[in-house]
């Protein structure tokens, strides 16, 4: 049986990628992952906007209260060995690229042109096989139309792409007006990879206490819908590899995604769950699969139900929908 | 040989710690002002790596005590290592025992000390000579350094010394004049370093050491037969340390270019008034002798280095044959003695050689007494002494530099005297402690004195306050080095950073004719001349200054730094002063920036650039008119009403006039009146809490958790709202059964530090705002202040609420409780003044404090104003403070005298029992004192004794009276930080919670020392950081409430106010009224934990959740019933340990730093707190028969 994939230019053993979170701060958790036949792992995501509000308050906590009384100048011991807050990310993924066989991709969540470029660059230099870029970014600004989101995205692209070596992946989430187009120009614009979906935390309210409350659930099976569907439909339509990330918990899932045109797939959630060693599980799992119709590579598998592939393309669009209508009146 | 010389700017403790640690292998260290930096230095340069001469890295152990340190030392010698320690003041008389041994074991060592006054009227922390002389009689040798280059140089002169000698050397200097005066120093390379040990005599030092391979006894017990004799051994190694000190001082020379000798003489070469002293009170005699002696004054000054041993013959060597009068200055003071140290040893050393024919002709001499506490001592002064001795018949035994109109024993000084050298500028700033003032000075210094050719330096003054403490920077930078320890005395710059002060200080007294003047001002070049006040404004006038402002504050918030003006002040003065040239300046400071914040990343580093740019932009001269436009005098200092003594004395002090308080203005034994605070009205808040009556709940939390007690709650019937100003706000009482009642929460706007806990306790919110809460911070206006002060007003005619009818048991009925500690000092936010405002409010009519030296003891009882205070009957808290190490003991020793005072008063009551009646007699003698409706009725009680007591008039009677306050339970508290509780005072904690005695202790744990800096005690927990923990604390917190729990007897609680308000007041109440010694661990978050302080409260609350900090208590009462004495009062661990502590930068710090220690301690931490609770909830599982019986 063949698993061995390819993922942005990076040869993979496996189509199943541990996608950022945070069982990854572990190194030992990262060669776990390698051993239970993770193709490769996206670390979990380095928080430009965390860093830069912990130097804040670093800067805040040593300086507010020194040089003001006689008899204590300062409060903690001088931190000249202070390392700035990638440094302990970087230096995971420099342990972990050295302990693992597999490809160890970091995971950018940025604020600043300059902060995407430079922990990117950062990242190449500590030695991991990619960077996947984490564009987290509400457009809660109404004057910012529709083309200056793309944009935004595009320039981080292309930043990044011109400062690093390494391929780059995004990450994106699902609400652009046109998609597929979105996801052309990204192709055009040279990203390695399209990761889809990133998942907004979406803010609940507290009727009591009259406040907002963040709270982020497990992904489930059932949200596999969406990725599915934009995976379907770009099979075949971009250069970039194709990642599917939500509701990976099990080869079905996987089988799913694969279907569709995925290069490969991420979980975290299942394995916040049920442990690291569930990803030998899954992966047992697809080959029972594929062993089970014969299959003996990926290739023979991956987009075959793609909106390019299957014998009507409409069932992709509103043809669905109707059948869906039309499944109820049942 | 002289290498080329590596240029610094340091302190005098860096410049003397550069040395020691290089020359010794083991340091045991002590944190105490001003000393501390030297040990925060050598455990820094340890931890970085830095070697020793011999290329190793010394070993850097912090001890639990100065006593403790100086057995360290001790042993660490006896066993061969090179060792040292730096110490202050009452650390060195710690040390005294074992300095007496080392001594006596012909050991070498030297002890580095900033020298500190001692405690006696009172404390201080500041310079004075007190604690070296106290050590003059162990044997140590002492030598003096004046100036930061002497610290440095004497440093190795010391420990070179040593080493040939086999004397162990006290190396000192001034507390604080030098210690932390910031100046240029020559630094010695390594090699000069080097060349200064002679490796033989560091190897014959290990060969004295114990060593079983070759066994001997050292530390014997002699008897009267040999005792004696052994002492004598000593002689001749003292002998010749004079001449080795000069040797070796000659030899240093050769190699440095630096000129030392034991006894150094400057001025006329044929002076006949000749001033004898040492320490940087030294280099201002030689400045002023120098001055004199080139306008043809006959004056000269011997400045003395080596004390210990002291030589007349190497004194004799430089005192010119000319000399016809001595004038010694000690900086010290003993009472009862015949005259100071170094005065006796003149006397006699003189008479010796005049008797024994080396001196022809007897000098007069005469003593002073000068710079007690790093009083001020100027050329003015010194002037005033050679003048002294042109009388016929001068003045022995005086003091200069204060005014004393009781003894009579002060000279005067014309004020007006100074040297000012004209190639030099002088420079003043005023600034908050909190706007990053001292820190941009120091970086100038840094910037003028190591990139140019130019000298530099800078003193600072800071005052007694935690929170909204105000500084004063004094630089003088100039192409000649600067020795003038003393402050600037005219300034050709003067910066106020802070435009509030031109309103109540005067701070252009000091400048000079035509000097530049930069405020920080909110009001633009049009408005700014007329918002100052007329003092001010005639200043400005009448000295013809230049006058320039820039609006600070909004520069940086606009370049996002908060409330840090530092660079943008700096980047003014560079540009204003001209000391360098306006670009070479920025960029030189642009690059300390980087330098400075280089760790904390970009944006920081970027949005001071910004800041520095946008400075030259928003500074502009302002047009000085040819009038005085102001109608305003200074603000009052002490608010109307204020008593006398704080009108005449205090107001002094605070003002900063205190030198000119006369000394029949001072109380003579240290005692002063309680509640100074409320005179003070500080108005330090920018932002200020506003009361919401009608979304109120009434629940107390808000003042229950208020550090400054400037939230208080009264109800009282609505008719007393006649005549209240228009909108006094009140609401309902909430609670039912209390018709026609009104409630208030006043806030005592003035008094407040704006830290938002109050904020963050109240857990009421408006139904429609979701932003309003019951109390909100609002920004601080003129019109806030005034009402707020109407209000405050009228809510202290309000009648108090009679304490027999509060609700003692709840925080809701808690806040009705007068504080009797209020306004104090602390840091905003602090952690530790709720507990003790707490334990004012409840028990604090009848109280008596035993406060370890420490934040708790600095708040509350640094002068000017202290906030015990008093209720209207004028009964409050009795507070004082001893020592550090001797608190638990203190305490007890006032437990045993109101023991012994209620037992004699009862003794006395039965002898007169028919005098006064048996029935009252009983009464008194039976009465429970538990709750206040009792302790009032004994009240009564014992005010009808007292005056049938006056009425008998006779011995018995007199004598009862003196002890009859007795009858009133005394509620005896012991309050002291961790450092105290977990280290230097664990052994008297342990003995008093095991003497079974009445005494509550209360341990205000911040897990650091914290008002040294945040150093290691052992309450500091795992995988945190602090000073002497840089690489994080790897052993466990002592569990001190186990501890004590293992007695049986005593009463234990573990309290954290911002996780459950009601079990602390719990556990207060039970403490105080158990029988007998009775412990209390209070969480106190801290400035040294590394979080914004008003989410203090949630910190203490996720310190619970995570099981880190459980809640317990632990009753022998409930012991002697038959049940379980402990009771867990926090559910099970609801979150990890991380998620409590990585929001807090000292656990943050190490995942930065050591990231994988970070995280290995972090594991060993939630172990150690899983394994805790396991404990605990087992304990909590027991029947009573498993824990010890109570007797």
């Amino acid at each position: 049986m063949n698993l061995k994939t390819k993922y942005m230019g990076l040869e993979l053993n496996s189509p199943l990628l541990v996608s950022s979170n945070p069982l990854s701060e572990k190194l030992d958790n990262i060669k776990l992952m390698e051993d239970h036949g993770a193709g490769a792992v996206v670390m979990f995501s380095l928080f430009e906007e965390q860093i830069r509000q912990e130097n804040a308050l670093f800067d805040y906590v040593t300086e507010t209260h020194a040089e003001s009384f006689a008899e204590a100048l300062s409060y903690f011991p001088p931190l000249e060995d202070y390392k700035m807050g990638s440094s302990r990310y970087l230096e995971l993924i420099r342990q972990a690229s050295e302990a693992v066989d597999i490809p160890i991709i970091g995971s950018l969540n940025g604020i600043t042109q300059e902060g995407w470029i430079s922990y990117a660059k950062e990242m190449e230099e500590a030695g991991a096989s990619g960077v996947e870029l984490n564009i987290y970014f509400i457009p809660s600004d109404p004057s910012l139309d529709g083309r200056g989101v793309e944009q935004r995205y595009l320039d981080i692209l292309k930043a990044v792409k011109s400062a690093v070596s390494i391929p780059v992946a995004l990450k994106l989430n699902p609400y652009f007006s046109s998609m597929a187009h979105m996801a052309q120009q990204l192709d055009q614009a040279g990203a390695d990879a399209l990761v889809l979906f990133n998942r907004f935390y979406e803010p609940d309210i507290n009727i009591d206490r009259l406040e907002l409350e963040n709270s982020l659930d497990l992904s489930g099976s059932s949200e596999v819908r969406l990725p599915l569907l934009w995976l379907g439909v770009l099979f075949g339509k971009v250069d970039a590899s194709l990642a599917a990330t939500t509701g990976v918990h099990s080869a079905r899932d996987m089988i799913k995604y694969l279907l569709a045109g995925a290069d490969v797939t991420m979980t975290a959630s299942s394995l916040l769950k049920h442990g690291i060693r569930h990803l030998r599980r899954m992966l047992v799992d697809l080959e029972f699969w594929m062993e089970a119709r014969n299959i003996t590579s990926l290739s023979e598998m991956r987009g075959i139900l793609s909106r390019q592939r299957v014998e009507d393309p409409v069932a992709y669009e509103r043809a669905n929908y109707i059948k869906i209508l039309g499944g109820y009146r049942a | 040989m002289t290498d080329k010389p590596i240029v610094a700017t340091l302190d005098g403790n860096e410049a003397c710690a550069y040395v020691a640690y290089r020359v010794n292998e083991v340091c045991a260290i002590y944190p105490i002002t001003p000393s501390s930096p030297m040990a925060e230095h050598a455990d820094q340069w340890a931890a970085k790596g830095v070697q020793n001469i011999w290329g190793n890295i010394p070993e850097i152990v912090e001890m639990q005590s100065e006593a403790g340190a100086a057995g360290a030392v001790h042993g660490a010698l006896q066993a061969g290592a090179l060792t040292t320690t730096f110490t202050a003041s009452q650390g060195l008389m710690l040390m005294l025992p074992n300095m007496y041994k080392i001594a006596g074991e012909l050991t070498s060592a030297v002890i580095h000390v900033a020298a500190r006054s001692l405690a006696a009227q009172a404390l201080s922390i500041f310079g004075d000579h007190a604690d070296v002389m106290a050590a003059r009689t162990t044997g140590f040798a002492l030598l003096a350094s004046a100036n930061n280059q002497e610290a440095h140089d004497l440093a190795l002169v010391a420990q070179a010394a040593t080493l040939k000698a086999r004397i162990p050397f006290i190396h000192f200097f001034d507390g604080f004049r030098t210690s932390h005066e910031v100046n240029k120093v020559f630094l010695l390379s390594d090699a000069q370093i080097r060349a200064m040990i002679d490796d033989e005599l560091v190897h014959a030092h290990r060969a004295r050491a114990l060593n079983p391979d070759r066994p001997f006894i050292r530390g014997t017990a002699q008897n009267p037969d040999v005792y004696f004799q052994g002492r004598e051994t000593v002689n001749p190694f003292y002998d010749v340390v004079p001449e080795i000190v000069a040797d070796t001082m000659a030899q240093f020379g050769q190699l440095t270019g630096r000129e030392y000798k034991p006894f150094d003489y400057y001025g006329h070469p044929e002076a006949e008034r000749v001033m004898v002293l040492m320490a940087s009170g030294a280099d201002t005699a030689v400045e002023t002798a120098e001055y004199l002696a080139a306008q043809g004054e006959k004056v000269g000054v011997i400045k003395v280095r080596l004390y210990r041993p002291f030589s007349m013959k190497h004194m004799l060597e430089v005192l010119p044959a000319s000399c016809k009068s001595i004038a010694v200055l000690d900086r010290t003071k003993e009472p009862g003695a015949p005259g100071e140290p170094l005065y006796l040893d003149l006397v006699n050393g003189l008479a010796e050689a005049f008797t024994e024919g080396t001196l022809a002709s007897l000098p007069r001499i005469v003593g002073g007494r000068y710079g007690l506490s790093s009083k001020e001592f100027t050329p003015a002064m010194v002037k005033a002494v050679f003048d002294l001795l042109t009388a016929p018949k001068p003045r022995n035994h005086f003091t200069v530099g204060i005014q004393d109109d009781v003894s009579h024993s002060s000279i005067d000084y014309d004020a007006s005297f100074t040297i000012l050298a004209d190639d030099e500028t002088r420079a003043l700033f005023y600034g908050l402690g909190a706007d990053g003032t001292v820190g941009a000075n120091k970086n100038s210094i840094k910037i003028i004195g190591e990139n140019t050719d130019m000298f530099a330096q800078g003193y600072f003054v800071y005052d007694s306050k935690k929170s909204g403490s105000q500084t004063i920077s004094h630089l003088r930078f100039g192409p000649r080095p600067i020795f003038k320890p003393y402050l600037v005395e005219s300034a050709s710059f003067i910066a106020c950073h802070q435009f509030n002060f031109v309103r109540k200080t005067n701070v252009l007294k000091l400048a000079s004719e035509g000097a530049t003047f930069l405020l920080n001002s909110p009001y633009g070049v049009e408005e700014t001349w007329d918002n100052l006040p007329r003092p001010i404004q005639r200043e400005i006038l009448e000295k013809k200054l230049k006058l320039y402002v820039i609006n600070a504050t909004d520069v940086a918030l606009e370049a996002g730094m908060g409330r840090r003006i530092n660079t943008i002040m700096q980047t003014c003065f560079f540009a204003l002063s001209g000391v360098l040239p306006r670009e070479e300046a920025i960029k030189a400071i642009k690059k300390a920036i980087e330098k400075t914040y280089f760790a904390k990343g970009k944006a920081i580093i970027e949005k001071n650039f910004q800041a520095v740019d946008m400075t030259l932009d928003n500074l502009h001269e302002v047009p000085v008119p040819n009038a005085l436009t102001s109608k305003e005098e200074f603000l009052p200092v002490v608010a109307p009403g204020a008593p006398e003594f704080v009108r005449e004395v205090t107001a002094k002090m605070m003002a900063g006039e205190g030198d000119e308080l006369p000394v029949s203005k001072i109380p003579v034994d240290g005692t002063y009146p309680s509640g100074t605070t409320k005179w003070e009205k500080r108005n330090i808040a920018d932002f200020i809490p506003v009361w919401e009556s009608d979304i109120c709940i009434q629940c107390g939390n808000c003042s229950f958790v208020c550090p400054h007690s400037v939230i208080r709650a009264k109800f009282y019937n609505e008719k007393n709202l006649e005549g209240a100003p228009a909108e006094f706000p009140s609401a309902e009482v909430s609670a039912r059964g209390f018709p026609e009642t009104r409630y208030t929460l006043q806030i005592y706007a003035e008094d407040c530090t704006g830290c938002g806990l109050c904020v963050e306790a109240c857990p009421a919110k408006s139904l429609k705002e979701p932003n309003k809460k019951a109390i909100n911070l609002h920004k601080k206006t003129d019109e806030l202040i005034e009402t707020g002060r109407e209000h405050v007003s009228f809510f202290e005619k309000l009648p108090l609420n009679d304490r027999a009818q509060v609700d003692f048991s709840s925080v809701r009925g808690a806040q009705f409780l007068e504080p009797l500690f209020e306004f104090s000092g602390a840091c905003a936010g602090c952690g530790e003044t709720p507990y003790v405002r707490l334990l004012s409010q409840l028990f604090g009519d009848r109280l008596i404090v035993a406060n370890a030296t420490g934040c708790s003891s600095i708040y509350g009882g640094n002068l000017p104003t202290t906030p015990w205070t008093t209720n209207a009957e004028g009964r409050g808290p009795a507070w004082s403070n001893s020592l550090f190490e001797d608190n638990a003991e203190f305490g007890m020793g006032m437990r045993i005298s109101a023991d012994k005072h209620l037992r004699m008063a009862y003794e006395l009551l039965d002898a007169l029992q028919d005098q006064i009646g048996a029935e009252l007699v009983q009464q008194i003698k039976e009465a429970p004192q538990l709750t206040e409706t009792q302790i009032r009725d004994q009240r009564i009680r014992v005010a009808t004794l007292k005056t049938a007591l006056l009425k008998l008039d006779t011995p018995e009677a007199r004598s009862l009276l003196t002890v009859s306050d007795h009858l009133v339970r005394r509620s005896i508290w012991l309050l002291g930080g961790d450092g105290w509780a977990y280290d230097i005072g664990s052994s008297g904690v342990d003995h008093v919670l095991a003497s079974g005695r009445d005494i509550n202790v209360l341990v205000l744990d911040t897990e650091v020392y914290s008002n040294t800096g945040g150093q290691m005690s052992k309450a500091t927990p795992t995988a945190a950081t602090a000073k002497f923990a840089a690489a994080g604390k790897r052993v466990g917190k002592k569990d001190l409430a186990l501890q004590a729990m293992s007695y049986g007897n005593v009463y234990v609680a573990q309290v954290a106010m911002g996780a459950n308000p009601q079990q602390t007041l719990l556990a207060m109440r039970e403490a105080e009224a158990y029988p007998g010694p009775s412990l209390i661990l209070a969480y106190s978050h801290c400035i040294a934990h590394g979080f914004p302080m008003e989410r203090g409260l949630d910190q203490q609350a996720l310190s619970v959740a995570s099981g880190y900090w459980p809640l317990l208590r632990y009753n022998p009462v409930l012991r002697r019933k038959g049940y379980n004495p402990f009771v867990l009062d926090s559910p099970r661990p609801r979150i990890k340990l991380r998620d409590y502590a990585y929001n807090e930068m000292r656990y943050k710090i190490l995942t930065r730093t050591h990231p994988g220690e970070a995280e290995r301690l972090m594991r060993l931490a939630q172990e150690l707190v899983d394994q805790r609770w396991a404990t605990y909830e087992e304990m909590a599982t027991r029947k009573a028969e498993a824990f010890t019986p109570v007797g």
